[in-house]
């Protein structure tokens, strides 16, 4: 195809989103309704997604240490086992804590009563493990134990089992939420443009008699796929930008240090902006090729 | 230049709609086909412009042979023929010339000379102060004339027109009808299809008389040859 001819599909799209008038409008608003309500959904999802994420990191393993009473030696015994402990691969971090750091915790936690074990501390120094999956945190316990010199490892097994079979439920209901939203736009959206180019079927067939090729009839129609899915997603994504950036700045403040914390507006927003545009823009490309497609081969 | 041998067309409904039909028109030719509703006057047109493909036989156009066509090849073919319908056929989100100009646009041609020659025919056709309507602020005859004018855009050899007149009123079915001579007399072959009495009468030519899919005359000069 010339340069030419290409730029007067370009052209000719154009007007012809003009002309059609009405036909456009409706076309664009499906595009635009549709995709403020997956904008939005995605929004919601990846900050419920990160909000599992953090409560699934503070999973993190306590090793106790075994007690020797020569100092040399438990000090031989630790960096032994900080170091067998830091080879495994699914280690992500170790954070070394002695029995007196233990008990400054204790205390500030549960009071002063605990002071008095600074005369005989009974606690032992403690190994804080995290792993790099937090959902390979009982299997990492179970290593870490068969090593020497542990004396216990604890890691709150059951709660732990139950938050994260709670969270992959979650996850997973969002995932097909997510999926069956998207397949509703894709349809609704390839169904709009197929009623529009459906009106135009006879278009399709004057300009086979006049001589015009598949390739030649069907660009302009891609064009005005793409131009759809291109008008159809601004509104979306101002309204995620503005929404979003009302929220996190609304809501941020008041749950300053808690545990769920939102996603920050960037990357976020871009990443679902670009989301929402690259959807707009493929759908309407490929529902007008599909729709048109239908009425080349009759013709 | 049009050269039929032992066309028959079968429908897949079983319908014998040209059942062994020979003619050969040559270039330059002035050709009226007529016939009765359902004498297979359509068919034969459809099978010169590729519409349909003879079930058996050769229809060889411009020194093609249809049938062996491919499908992507059928583009190509048309654009070596002016096609007039009944009912004009014009993209109606177009303006009058944008319709012209498009046949010339699918052959790919400099916009330049786009603009010069579609000028020229639609001040042929006498459409050129009408330029920029649509096709539905046209009366019958102008849209008739827009489609005459695309249809010899490309100056093909030969015109092939399915009941040209067929809508119009009889003052407009002249106008269209001196269109046709004027193409004619420029040396482009002239196919037409037509239940024009008047004018098949008065603007005397060949005259191919299809009924039951066969031809049953044909004679330089005839008349209609039909009570309506």
């Amino acid at each position: 195809m010339k340069y030419r001819t290409l730029q007067r599909h370009f052209r000719e799209s154009l007007k012809s989103l003009s002309r059609n008038g009405w036909m456009s409008v409706a076309s664009i608003s499906a595009v635009t309704v549709t995709l403020l309500l997956v904008g939005i959904f995605a929004l919601v999802m990846m900050n419920l997604n990160h909000f599992a994420d953090n409560i699934e990191n503070d999973v993190e393993i306590r090793v106790l240490i075994d007690i020797i009473n020569e100092p040399e030696k438990m000090k031989a015994a630790e960096d032994k086992l900080i170091k067998q402990v830091k080879s495994l691969p699914e280690v992500a971090e170790v954070k070394y804590s002695s029995k007196e750091e233990e008990l400054k915790i204790l205390i500030e936690n549960y009071g002063e009563d605990f002071s008095l074990y600074e005369q005989s501390n009974p606690l032992r120094n403690v190994l804080y493990v995290k792993a790099k999956d937090p959902q390979q945190t009982a299997e990492l316990a179970k290593k870490i134990d068969k090593l020497d010199n542990t004396y216990d490892v604890i890691y709150g097994e059951e709660k732990v089992k139950n938050l994260f079979s709670f969270l992959n439920t979650g996850r997973n209901i969002g995932l097909v939420l997510i999926l069956g939203l998207l397949f509703t736009a894709i349809f609704l959206i390839y169904n709009t443009i197929r009623i529009t180019i459906t009106a135009r079927r006879d278009e399709i067939e004057i300009m086979k008699l006049v001589g015009a090729t598949s390739s030649f009839v069907r660009t302009p129609f891609l064009f005005e796929g793409l131009w759809l899915g291109l008008f159809g997603s601004i509104i979306p994504i101002f309204v995620v930008s503005i929404v979003y950036h009302y929220v996190y700045n609304h809501l941020t403040p008041r749950i300053k240090g808690e545990m769920l914390q939102l996603l920050d507006v960037t990357p976020l927003v871009f990443q679902v902006n670009f989301i929402l545009l690259a959807l707009g823009i493929f759908i309407g490309v490929w529902g007008s090729f599909m729709s048109v497609r239908k009425f080349l081969r009759v013709y | 230049m049009i050269h039929m041998k032992e066309v028959y067309k079968k429908y897949p409904n079983g319908v014998v709609a040209v059942n062994g039909i020979s003619v050969d028109i040559n270039q330059g030719e002035f050709v009226y086909v007529v016939g009765p509703s359902g004498a297979g006057k359509s068919t034969f047109i459809k099978l010169m412009y590729r519409e349909e493909v003879p079930t058996s036989g050769e229809v060889i156009i411009n020194g093609i042979n249809t049938a062996q066509l491919k499908r992507k090849e059928v583009p190509l073919f048309r654009r070596h023929l002016g096609v007039v319908f009944q009912d004009f056929k014009l993209l109606p989100k177009l303006t009058v010339y944008e319709n012209v100009a498009f046949a010339m646009e699918v052959i790919e041609e400099q916009p330049k000379k786009i603009r010069k020659r579609v000028l020229e025919v639609l001040e042929l056709v006498g459409l050129k102060h009408k330029l920029r309507m649509f096709p539905n602020e046209l009366s019958g005859g102008e849209q008739q004339r827009v489609s005459i004018a695309r249809s010899i855009v490309n100056m093909p050899k030969v015109v092939i027109a399915d009941e040209p007149t067929g809508n119009l009123d009889p003052e407009t079915s002249w106008e269209i009808m001196r269109i046709f001579e004027q193409i004619n007399a420029l040396g482009t072959t002239v196919v037409m299809a037509t239940h024009n009495r008047e004018i098949v009468n008065k603007i005397r030519k060949r005259v191919i008389a299809i009924e039951g899919g066969m031809i049953v005359r044909d004679v330089d000069g005839g008349d209609y040859g039909y009570e309506i």
